[in-house]
């Protein structure tokens, strides 16, 4: 029987860009370009290692997003995913936690999953929550902060490095798992994946598709609000000085003087 | 006054630092009802206490240790529905937010994860954030429902404020899916002793630039004699040079310490987002167009490997 593999990608400004708060204090996503989260790359990475192990999968790649979130499915495709699910609806516009987990629930579901695979932060909101509020809304065991993961006969494993400890994690499936960085580099797509992505299915499905009012969703329906964003004020220029041989010393005086010596 | 629920993060029974600065955050919301539990929950009360919980729910079960996270989102409830708080807190670490998550969806509430503040507003407890590697600073607040809100370490300072610390026993019917998350085996980070990383006054990181794990020794050196704890770039845990619980960042851990001492690390964003709220930042390298000198409050262009043994001299010397 084939395994059902849905990962949960994220298409998000560029880190390396000047990321900005738009006028409705959402993100401002015409300043910056996007692209897909890097740390769900190795959601995506750890999917196509489980369906090499497994005896038939099938990876489905999801997203919530907007129009151009579809570069990040194809980023996804072409690093080796079957097909792709785009939410899309003009009344997603700000969707805080609870609204985008609700409609990635929901797909999630109408798709048809045996595993679900999620980054352990996006890059931009870095909650890191979603995978554990997926698991709550879909009844599954939620297996998450994976440094390294496996799939046999039905349970998946993993090794979960704490605060305070390391802990190996068994559950069977269905299950929702999220991985870390920590998990092994994420390939590059080749040449011919990059081709091969380009004929590969993505379907759209909207708010109606999956039965979600729109009051649910957006900023109006987000159970949060932002009241304000401010740039941080550039930190005043500080001391610089080279070192000619007193470096050392001139540091601590400096630490001295701040009393932290 | 209303109340609120703090839930305690302890290692058998002692209180980890962020849960204190959480209780002072808790004070100006409401009266702290702390939830602590696990092995050694009830030997937390005293502390909690101390530091102004009026209340102090306790539940011990191998259900804690045994299963991830869904038996302590069963108790939190059972602790949410006893009380009938004006806002539940739980610190910022990867299992809290977990924790918090999965309560919110269950009382239908917002939430705010990573506050680095908060106040009492007339709509309820407003919660500062700190975004995009924090270049902007946002104030927030949970909309609809109770306030769920999760705190980064060091985000107030610990003040004692004696209360009554009433321990009571929390009941606890653990759900169907409590069991679901098997934790089959466990091993306990070993201890540096050096203080924890994220709770740390002082933090001394280094990067690719300190080339190789041995060398790691004369950060750790400067580190002891500041008191500090130790911190390293992803560059150099992914060498191989230092353990990736160390690892200072994004994908690392979140630090705020008064003082941050950064050597042989180029400043790069992810690495930034993980350190660029400490109070003071001091680094060390030796290319003067490296980006951490833009945030920095004082900075040493030179050669680590003179700069910093002569600095932890020079600090054993001053501190006799
Ligand atoms: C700076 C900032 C702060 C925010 N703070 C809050 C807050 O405190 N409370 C709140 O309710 N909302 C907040 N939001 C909104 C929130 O980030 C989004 O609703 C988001 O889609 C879910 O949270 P996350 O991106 O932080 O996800 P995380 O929990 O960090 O994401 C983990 C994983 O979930 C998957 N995932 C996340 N989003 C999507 C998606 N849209 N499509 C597919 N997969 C996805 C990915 O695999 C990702 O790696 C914030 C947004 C920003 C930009
Ligand atoms: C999704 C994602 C998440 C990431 N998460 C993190 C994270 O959590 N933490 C993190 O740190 N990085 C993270 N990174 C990696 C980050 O982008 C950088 O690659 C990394 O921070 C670089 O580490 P570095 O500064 O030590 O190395 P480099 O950028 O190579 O800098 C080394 C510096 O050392 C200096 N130097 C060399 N020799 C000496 C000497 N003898 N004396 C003085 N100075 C010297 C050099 O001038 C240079 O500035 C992440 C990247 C991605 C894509």
């Amino acid at each position: 029987m084939s395994l059902r593999i849905v990962v949960c990608v994220k298409y998000v400004p560029d880190a390396t860009g000047d990321r900005k708060f738009a006028d409705d204090l959402t993100v401002d996503r015409d300043d910056v370009d996007g692209l897909l989260s890097e740390l769900d790359e190795y959601a995506v990475e750890q999917a196509l290692q489980i369906a090499d192990e497994a005896d038939d999968a099938e990876i489905t790649v999801l997203t919530v997003g907007p129009e151009d979130a579809k570069d990040a499915l194809r980023k996804a495709l072409s690093m080796g995913a079957d097909k792709a699910v785009h939410v899309e609806d003009d009344d997603l516009h700000g969707t805080d936690v609870m609204g985008t987990s609700l409609v990635l629930a929901k797909a999630i579901e109408k798709t048809g999953y045996d595993l679900v695979i999620a980054g352990m932060a996006s890059t931009d909101g870095t909650m890191g929550v979603l995978p554990a509020i997926l698991a709550e809304r879909l009844g599954v065991p939620q297996v998450t902060l994976l440094s390294e993961v496996s799939v046999a006969d039905g349970v998946v494993k993993g090794r979960r490095d704490g605060d305070t400890a390391s802990e190996q994690l068994e559950a069977s499936l269905p299950a929702v798992v999220s991985v870390t960085d920590q998990s092994g580099e994420a390939r590059y797509p080749s040449f011919k994946g990059i081709m091969a992505a380009k004929k590969k299915p993505v379907e759209s499905l909207d708010l109606d598709d999956l039965d979600i009012d729109a009051e649910e969703v957006g900023l109006e329906g987000a159970w949060t609000k932002v009241d304000s964003a401010a740039e941080r004020p550039a930190r005043t220029a500080g001391t610089i000085v080279k070192d000619e041989g007193e470096g050392g010393k001139q540091l601590a005086e400096y630490l001295a003087g701040q009393k932290f010596i | 006054m209303a109340e609120v629920l703090v839930y305690v993060d302890h290692v058998d029974g002692a209180v980890r630092k962020p849960t204190l600065e959480l209780l002072t955050l808790a004070r100006r919301v409401g009266e702290p009802v702390a939830v602590a539990l696990g092995s050694g929950a009830e030997a937390t009360a005293a502390t909690l206490a101390e530091h102004g919980a009026v209340k102090v729910l306790t539940a011990d079960a191998p259900e804690f240790a045994d299963y991830l996270v869904v038996p302590k989102v069963d108790a939190l409830q059972a602790a949410y529905e006893a009380v009938s708080p004006a806002a539940v807190l739980v610190p910022s670490s990867a299992e809290g937010k977990e924790i918090a998550a999965r309560l919110a969806v269950r009382i239908k509430s917002g939430i705010i994860t990573d506050a680095v503040d908060l106040e009492a507003g007339d709509e309820g407890p407003v919660a500062t954030q700190s975004a995009f590697a924090a270049s902007y600073t946002t104030k927030s607040r949970v909309s609809n429902g109770t306030p769920v809100i999760t705190v980064k370490p060091n985000s107030a300072a610990v003040e004692a404020a004696p209360a009554a610390g009433t321990v009571e026993a929390l009941t606890v019917s653990f759900s169907e899916k409590a069991t679901g998350t098997k934790v089959v085996s466990r091993t306990p980070r070993e201890s540096t002793g050096r203080p924890d990383l994220t709770e740390a006054a002082i933090v001394v990181s280094g990067g690719r630039g300190v080339n190789g794990a041995e060398n790691f020794s004369i950060i750790e050196a400067l580190a002891d004699s500041l008191g500090a704890a130790v911190g390293a770039s992803r560059a150099a845990v992914d060498a191989g040079w230092y353990p990736h619980s160390n690892q200072v960042g994004q994908t690392g851990k979140s630090v705020s310490p008064q003082l941050y001492i950064a050597s042989g690390i180029s400043g790069a964003i992810q690495h930034r987002a993980g350190m660029q709220t400490s109070k003071t930042i001091v680094a060390i390298n030796k290319d003067a167009e490296a980006p951490i000198f833009d945030l920095v409050d004082y900075g040493v262009v030179g050669d680590l490997f003179d700069v910093v043994p002569a600095l932890t001299e020079e600090v054993k010397t001053r501190k006799g």
